[in-house]
């Protein structure tokens, strides 16, 4: 087990240097940060000392490694727009992120496993068929369109739900949640949902495939010919069956939701990572940038360590290999 | 008994809606402020957010016209040297009063080396402190236009920055954060009572200001909403009372609410096109825009009233000038927009032998619609035989190539912000680029009787002589056809019907001080 932990943590660095170099090759392309960073009246000569002055001057290697080195001892720098120190910067986003991506899954799965067996038990039945051909709807619509309609519909026309940003946080150290307060509950609902919608059809396509296949099983059969009750049938013996996919598609698709949650947060004035991130781009915020970079793809490698662990968990066969 | 009913139900919501009404305007902004330090970015909205907490020596009124904010008067007592009587009894948000000290400290963090704000006080030499109110600041040479950069240098407390380290600017190159990113303490109408980056940054009425409030509002919410959509979106449901950026296509939809009020105006930013003046193009082909009358068929070839009906929904003001009638030295008599004339364009280039030529049109995102005026601008100049090049990119990835002169044919927009005066365009983007001048003569153009009437009229003290010297430089940039102006573009603001009186502001900052709900 340790080694395989020792091994994990290793992939984990390479991933990272390897993202962080690739970053610093493309930064290039992004433009020029001191024209942000100016007046509009700075002369030539100001913004070449500033450029000095922040390393740009230098080759993308030595900048990289430059950066490398620093990120090694825990240095991130401060960014070049909010001249805060990014990791405190990121840090404070992160529960943002978080608590969307995590309600967001926990709808997906709330919702999309029941539909999912539905539509599976019920197969050749208008409804179920019905279900299934809507759920291309929600595999098909792009989010920031998804997020726009429920705005419109939620917080212009019915007025239910806050169209925009996290209500009220409360802090509990350095997180901050919004799940503990009345506005902040209601804040995130729309966006949980237009991030989860994706997830929610693609959950209910994966378990109705799965419960298919599985209702045709012998043991299915024998269960049924001891008189086992439909529901145990459905949502024990034949769902467990069915839940392996599930925890897999689940797990690598939190990584998923985080980085993808910049279009959804974009969208809803969710103050998160992928704000911060987008925010960066514009601006040519390097540090910024990298550290973000850098953390996802961190965040992505432990996800898939854990499904690995997790497997061995849930499925006695796996121990042994 | 059903009437009654309502009647009293609507009476009920009413006494629950008021308490929320009591004075919080709820700002729904395309952006959020950087930093809480004014000396943190060069950012003109930046500053117009923070003028609420911070002030300047001076301070634009109602008419965009200077008046005295911090200091009471000012005189010039030499060619070089300005002596500024201060304003007495006023106090910082922590209780501190304020002095001569802390302009001259102010005055030291703006101009430090490492200070992005240091080009908005250009001719700041030096300053000695006379007595607790007065102060006499030096400048490089005799500089009519010191009030205008002093409406940007907002007075910090001297003995604040002390205590807390922070006399010199942050400098991100150095990696240690500065404290006044995160705390305020200035002069002005509120001060900063919690800020969450992205989210939202809380102002509350400062009671101690030294002027006579002319506004009724208790606290700001301050909100960046960047989707466009979801701003209006806001607006409409109720959940923010004012954006200072109304997505032009959306103005019939927030218009025919009942709930929301459109203010409509035009900016001050004048769109313009430019042209290289070098002997040769990108492409190394002869560079036949050197020739006037390429530049002026250029002109003749686009159709000013087609772009302000299709692409700017008839909101811009079609521009004969390369300033907006508010700036002081535009000359009406230079103001008449030219009428599209494709066959003498036709003709003209024929005369010059430059049918057909080819060349890169550099456009970048920042202007109000500026893709699509520069696909139309592209197009028009098709239609009379040329050849352009479009190259679209963001401002991040164009600026370096047009600051380095890598262009061909390129647009601006121009505001003059923060000077507020001629002198802003035709130092920065027409002179010759030598020293501090032309920064922003990307097209490379030179011309030393241009350049005499422009540096005459930095040191001219008297303001009509000055006005004078800038029309007549104007003049000979629209001779030549140095650039093309387009147009001014549209600004709009939109509120909650609720607000009675908002004044609308063409250089785009919101004055909330002079709000009354």
């Amino acid at each position: 087990m340790i080694a395989f932990l020792v091994k994990r943590v290793g992939n984990a660095i390479l991933v990272m240097l390897t993202v962080a170099f690739f970053a610093f090759l493309i930064f290039r392309f992004l433009g020029d940060p001191v024209e942000m960073m100016v007046n509009e009246s700075a002369t030539q000569v100001e913004r070449d000392e500033l450029r000095t002055r922040l390393g740009l001057n230098d080759g993308f290697l030595v900048q990289y490694l430059r950066f490398v080195t620093n990120a090694a001892q825990g240095e991130f720098g401060l960014s070049w727009r909010n001249q805060q120190n990014v990791i405190t910067l990121i840090g404070e986003r992160f529960p943002a992120t978080f608590e969307l991506v995590i309600i967001a899954t926990i709808l997906s799965l709330a919702i999309g496993i029941p539909l999912g067996v539905f539509t599976a038990i019920g197969r050749g039945r208008w409804w179920a068929e019905g279900l299934q051909f809507s759920s291309i709807v929600g595999v098909s619509l792009p989010s920031f369109f998804v997020g726009i309609i429920l705005i419109l519909a939620f917080s212009v026309s019915l007025g239910w739900l806050p169209g925009y940003g996290r209500g009220e946080v409360v802090q509990l150290g350095w997180w901050s949640t919004g799940l503990l307060t009345p506005s902040g509950r209601a804040a995130v609902v729309l966006p949980a949902l237009s991030l989860s919608l994706f997830q929610i059809t693609l959950v209910m396509r994966l378990v109705r495939a799965e419960m298919l296949e599985i209702l045709r099983a012998d043991f299915i059969k024998f269960a049924r010919a001891r008189g086992v009750k439909r529901q145990a049938l459905w949502f024990r013996h034949a769902l467990k069956n069915c839940l392996m996919p599930v925890v897999t598609l689940t797990a690598m698709q939190v990584g998923n939701l985080i980085a993808f949650a910049l279009v959804t947060e974009t969208v809803f004035q969710w103050p998160g990572m992928g704000m911060l991130f987008m925010q960066a781009v514009t601006f040519v915020d390097i540090p910024v940038m990298a550290a973000y970079l850098c953390i996802v793809s961190f965040i992505f490698v432990t996800l898939n360590t854990f499904v690995d662990i997790a497997y061995a968990v849930i499925d006695p066969r796996l121990r042994a290999a | 008994m059903q009437l009654s009913r309502i009647l009293v139900g609507g009476v009920a919501l009413l006494a629950l809606a008021m308490p929320a009404m009591a004075g919080t305007l709820k700002w729904g902004a395309s952006r959020d402020i950087s930093s809480l330090d004014p000396y943190s970015y060069g950012d003109s909205f930046a500053l117009g957010v923070l003028n609420h907490a911070y002030e300047g020596l001076v301070r634009y009124d109602r008419n965009l016209k200077i008046e005295p904010a911090l200091a009471t008067s000012w005189e010039i007592v030499s060619l070089t040297t300005w002596r500024f009587k201060l304003r007495e009894r006023v106090k910082f948000h922590n209780g501190a009063d304020f002095t001569a000290e802390d302009v001259q400290a102010s005055l030291q963090r703006a101009s430090n080396p490492k200070s992005p704000l240091r080009g908005n006080i250009p001719a700041y030499k030096g300053s000695r402190v006379i007595d607790a109110h007065t102060i006499e600041i030096d400048v490089s040479a005799n500089y009519p236009l010191l009030p205008n950069d002093l409406t940007t240098i907002y007075i910090f407390d001297a003995g604040w920055l002390k205590d807390n380290n922070a006399e010199a600017p942050t400098d991100v190159g150095s990696g240690t954060e500065g404290y006044a990113t995160y705390n305020e303490n200035g002069t002005g109408p509120f001060k900063v009572e919690s800020r969450q980056p992205d989210a939202k940054t809380v102002f509350t009425k400062f009671d101690g200001w030294w002027d006579k409030p002319q506004h009724n509002i208790d606290r700001i919410e301050l909100t960046p909403i960047a989707s466009p959509a979801t701003r209006v979106a806001a607006l409409l449901a109720g959940d923010i009372d004012f954006t200072d950026q109304a997505p032009v296509q959306d103005l019939p939809r927030l218009a025919a609410s009942p709930e929301v009020k459109v203010l409509e105006g035009t900016d001050l930013r004048t769109v313009m096109i430019g042209f290289s003046q070098r002997d040769q193009l990108l492409s190394g082909a002869a560079n036949p825009m050197k020739d006037l009358r390429v530049r002026q068929a250029m002109q003749l070839a686009i159709d000013l009233d087609l772009i302000n009906k299709k692409v700017m929904r008839g909101k811009s003001r079609n521009a004969g000038a390369l300033v907006a009638p508010q700036i002081p030295g535009y000359d009406a008599a230079l103001d008449t927009p030219v009428k599209a004339d494709p066959e003498k364009a036709k003709a003209l280039l024929k005369e010059a032998g430059a049918e057909g030529f080819e060349f890169e049109f550099n456009c970048a995102d920042t202007l109000v619609n500026e893709e699509q005026v520069c696909q139309a601008v592209a197009s028009m100049w098709s239609r009379v035989g040329l050849k352009p090049k479009l190259d679209q990119g963001t401002r991040a990835v164009q600026t370096p190539k047009r600051s380095s002169g890598k262009v061909d044919v390129y647009t601006l927009g121009w505001a003059t912000l923060p000077m507020l005066d001629t002198y802003s365009l035709t130092s920065q983007v027409l002179h010759t680029k030598e020293g501090s001048f032309g920064i922003f003569n990307w097209g490379g153009w030179s011309d030393k009787e241009f350049d005499k009437v422009t540096e005459a009229s930095a040191v001219e003290l008297d303001q009509t002589k000055r006005l004078a010297l800038e029309a007549q430089s104007l003049k000979i940039a629209k001779d030549h056809a140095l650039m093309i102006p387009l147009h001014q573009q549209p600004l709009a603001w939109a509120t909650s019907a609720k607000i009675k009186d908002f004044p609308l502001f063409s250089d785009n900052l919101p004055r909330l001080w002079l709000v009354k709900m």
